[in-house]
């Protein structure tokens, strides 16, 4: 077993377990602590696949901002850790059928399909070409997706923004 | 030797975990959770796809960047939305939000 195996196996099982801990605590602020180890598992798999800049913007965004706002949410709602409350709708069991057989899906897809195998090589400095290319090639993605963001922003506030006599 | 196959089933098993969470859960924040856990699958497979299939081109790793901000987008409105509609119903869990109009 090479260590590239070890390491791949090692951050599966994290993600997959903390995964698991995130589906299935009935405390909600458990569910949210263990989002954070499956999404550091997820960045280890991108350090695998060569991919570091896009494993630091995860830590960033994912692993320090989106669980950091969602706790946030869940201690401003009047639930809390959600303990006394029932979690689960009565389609546990259907739901639990649908996502194994879609999950099974995929397996069986990814097994059978016979991928192509590219020509090239990845740079060598993934930041730089990611640059080179969102002000090259992609500038219209890059500039859509600034705008997005804006929206984002102006939207979340005027949503969340406390309404005078509503 | 890991192959692509093996990010593919690691990504298929926690899109699953997502689903699940989506479809179970009661707690609107709970399924947001389950959201971005499936969006952290496809973005196992794009770059997984950007290594593998497709070495001499960087747009897999452009596009699980342009997910992970939308992803920050969809929280960020999706959390101020679930407050919203706590100050007005008092609750967060979506069975109990069935009113278009209140």
């Amino acid at each position: 077993m090479t260590g590239e195996a070890i390491a791949f196996y090692v951050l599966a099982a994290i993600t997959l377990a903390s995964g698991i801990v995130v589906v299935t605590s009935p405390n909600l602020v458990h569910s949210a602590v263990a989002l954070i180890p499956a999404l550091l598992g997820v960045t280890g798999v991108y350090i695998l696949l060569d991919a570091e800049f896009l494993a630091g913007i995860q830590v960033l965004i994912y692993a320090g901002g989106i669980t950091v706002l969602i706790l946030f949410v869940i201690m401003l709602t009047e639930g809390g850790t959600g303990l006394r409350v029932r979690q689960r709708n009565e389609q546990g069991p259907i739901a639990a059928a649908v996502s194994a057989a879609v999950a099974a899906l995929f397996i069986a897809l990814a097994g059978r399909t016979p991928w192509a195998h590219g020509a090239g090589t990845l740079p060598s400095y993934t930041p730089g070409a990611i640059g080179q290319s969102f002000l090259g090639p992609n500038l219209l993605l890059f500039e859509g997706t600034s705008v997005v963001l804006l929206v984002t922003l102006v939207g979340a506030i005027m949503i969340a923004r406390k309404e005078d006599g509503a | 030797m890991i192959t692509l196959t093996h990010y593919l089933v690691l990504s298929a098993l926690l899109f699953g975990l997502g689903l699940y969470a989506v479809l179970s859960r009661r707690n609107a924040v709970a399924m947001l959770m389950g959201i971005e856990l499936m969006l952290n699958a496809a973005n196992i497979n794009l770059v997984a796809f950007n290594k593998y299939a497709a070495p001499g081109a960087m747009q897999g790793q452009i596009f699980a960047l342009i997910v992970i901000t939308l992803a920050a987008c969809e929280a960020a409105v999706g959390l101020a939305l679930i407050l919203a509609a706590y100050r007005r119903f008092e609750t967060t869990y979506v069975d109990d939000l069935s009113l278009m109009k209140w």
